[in-house]
């Protein structure tokens, strides 16, 4: 049994008090005032917020991170510009970085693990690294101290998600539907089944993302789940200029629907 | 049969290993949604490669449809300008135009196998839409096609074509709008309609099985131009076995015939769009292998005048050919090319695609280095696709 690190810590604790985990995700280095809305998400009860550091080509993700992506490395930003950011503000609240393997991979595994550590960073998520690959990364990771978060998707067999949560540090990222981020109008069934089917075979967190738009469908999956991950909602919040206090207002609604 | 002499050599050009890697570059680097769905077709792929029915299928239909065997044509007036021997696989003559079919058969069975119903294909010149558009018509399958919105308009008669075979064209407008970014649209659909579509993947790219299971399927061009020169060398093999580079497809089937030869296998690859020639390794749509980046990991923008070349990355085995140094992979600027374009169609009366045009001008570069030898050149498509660009460009428009 491995050590506990501060992600998992944190999200097990809002559990263990009988609360739903909430966890938002946004695009670093989009807009100017990117880190106080971080701030301000933190404050308006995240218990833990993955930052997106942009990649060009984020085949996970659809139109609305795509575009921030977009946006943000337009706007110059960079793995170490967003690292670095992070790492003299005092968020609050432990954070994971989302990127794609090619920036870990480019920086070299140990140097970008280590990079992560110093500039505060609790864990990851590679959506582009699934468990077969993870191998070299890990490795580095665990050295480092980084929770490495793996995702679980719809189309996994049975005798598949054991083994993605006996490697998944942090929580277990269970995929809500089949298809790429974004909004839905409603939440699909597969999100209440991966959440089941991860929630009968793992004792850690289970949030649900991917397709979790709106605090109804948060509170719905967190029936199941544990609790979840919002990415686009929010990130839509960021590109329509809400400004921190726009976006905190949105997180706090989803805290105080999970709160209900 | 045990060989007698002990052991047998490791073909240069083997099975990847378990993991999918070819020395160090291959693997399956990709959404975990889509982890099963590589796994489900690396065993339906092993399944059918090793059933002689599906085999005999493939067979016929790449005779009986696609009109194999290709001949291998003596350039006799190109040989006599270049001072050396030249000899052209002649892909451009298979049914829709390029050596892209041979493939796109072999995957449309497999997927008829599985029971997919629906094929996706990216593309970037469009020789890959077409022939994917075509075994849909001939199998009864949906068919869609990403293609980047800069290639839409550079090759609209393949857009056209796709859309008579009854394939919907959708454009891919993100990043640089070419090939690229028609791969990362491909991916985002089959992300989400894994369960009934089938992802015909177009060059020897992506994640493990595709590297390995394109090459196959494109195995044929090497197996009978080994036997073509042959007949035509005195069982010999030509000195020199060349062809162009994108994702690298038609290259890697050709030289898996003469691998195990003393022929030099050289890989061609537009100079804005050199990942080999760059050497810095990376991982995008799903494998380990060279790729076109900034230093922190960014992909680049590739930059040719050919739409199927457009690419910053290639596929994983030529990196490892590169690695092991079986195979060399050289550069030519788009004005090569052009003039390389014109060589072939006025000195021999073929009109040559822009892509294998790399692979000649490369040819035309190195007079020196060459004379004297026998060099094949797979001429992997035909320039139809072409002409209206280039009339374009050679109007001064």
């Amino acid at each position: 049994m491995s050590e506990i690190g501060a992600f998992e810590s944190a999200l097990r604790a809002r559990r263990d008090a009988g609360g739903k985990i909430l966890v938002p995700y946004i695009t670093g280095g989009l807009g100017d005032d990117w880190l106080e809305t971080l701030r301000a998400v933190a404050d308006a009860g995240a218990d833990g917020i993955e930052i997106g550091i942009p990649f060009s080509d984020p085949v996970m993700d659809g139109p609305t991170i795509q575009e921030a992506n977009d946006r943000a490395l337009e706007h110059g930003a960079t793995p170490a510009s967003i690292l670095s950011a992070v790492k003299d503000a005092d968020i609050g609240v432990p954070l994971a970085v989302m990127t794609y393997y090619n920036i870990a991979f480019r920086a070299g595994d140990v140097r970008f693990a280590n990079d992560l550590a110093s500039a505060g960073i609790s864990a990851a998520i590679l959506p582009d690294l699934p468990l077969e690959e993870t191998g070299e990364w890990t490795e580095a990771a665990d050295d480092a101290g980084i929770e490495t978060i793996l995702l679980a998707a719809p189309t996994a067999p049975d005798d598949r998600l054991p083994l993605i949560c006996e490697r998944s540090r942090g929580f277990v990222y269970g995929v809500g539907l089949l298809g790429i981020t974004g909004v839905r109008a409603s939440l699909a069934q597969s999100a209440m089944d991966i959440a089941g089917r991860l929630k009968s075979v793992t004792d850690k967190p289970v949030l649900v993302g991917v397709g979790v738009g709106t605090p109804e469908q948060a509170v719905q999956v967190s029936t199941v789940s544990d609790g979840v991950v919002v990415g686009s909602a929010i990130v839509n919040r960021m590109l329509a200029g809400a400004g921190p206090e726009g976006v905190a207002e949105l997180v706090a609604e989803f805290r105080s629907a999970l709160d209900a | 049969m045990a060989d007698v002499a002990g052991t047998v050599p490791e073909p240069v050009m083997g099975d990847p290993s378990p993991e999918g890697r070819f020395g160090r570059f291959g693997g399956r680097f990709i959404p975990e949604t889509l982890v099963p769905a590589c796994q489900e077709l690396e065993k339906a792929f092993r399944s059918a490669w090793g059933d002689p029915e599906f085999r005999h299928e493939f067979s016929s239909l790449l005779a009986d449809y696609a009109g194999r065997p290709s001949p291998v044509t003596e350039a006799t007036r190109m040989s006599e300008a270049l001072g050396y021997r030249v000899l052209l696989k002649r892909e451009d003559l298979n049914h829709t135009g390029s050596h892209k079919i041979n493939n796109v058969l072999g995957q449309a069975l497999l997927a008829k196998r599985m029971g997919k119903t629906r094929l996706i294909a990216e593309t970037g010149a469009g020789q890959h839409g077409v022939a994917t558009a075509t075994a849909a018509a001939l199998f009864g399958m949906e068919c869609i096609v990403y293609m980047g919105e800069v290639d839409i308009e550079r090759q609209k008669l393949n857009v056209f074509r796709m859309n008579l075979l009854g394939a919907e064209v959708v454009p891919a407008m993100s990043g640089s709008r070419t090939l690229k970014d028609a791969v990362n649209e491909a991916m985002r659909d089959w992300v989400a309609t894994v369960e009934d579509s089938y992802y015909c993947l177009g060059s020897a790219m992506g994640p493990h099985p595709y590297p390995w299971m394109v090459r196959t399927f494109h195995e044929i061009i090497g197996i009978e131009a080994r036997e073509q020169c042959a007949a035509l060398l005195d069982g010999g093999v030509p000195d020199v076995v060349t062809a162009c580079v994108g994702g690298g497809s038609n290259a890697i089937g050709i030289f898996s015939g003469f691998a195990d030869t003393d022929a030099e296998l050289v890989g061609v690859e537009p100079a804005g769009g050199a990942a080999v020639g760059r050497r810095v390794p990376g991982v995008v749509h799903g494998s380990k292998s060279f790729l076109m980046q900034d230093e922190v990991g960014q992909v680049l923008e590739a930059e040719s005048i050919s739409a199927g070349l457009d690419y910053p990355g290639v596929g994983p085995e030529h990196a490892h050919l590169a690695d092991i140094g079986r195979a060399r992979y050289e550069p030519v600027t788009d004005d090569e090319v052009v003039e390389a374009f014109q060589f072939m169609s006025k000195l021999e009366g073929i009109i040559p695609a822009l892509e294998p045009a790399h692979a000649l001008a490369w040819m035309m570069k190195a007079r020196d280095e060459l004379a004297g030898k026998t060099v094949l050149l797979n001429l992997s498509g035909r320039g139809d696709k072409d002409v209206a660009q280039m009339q374009k460009l050679l109007s001064g428009e």
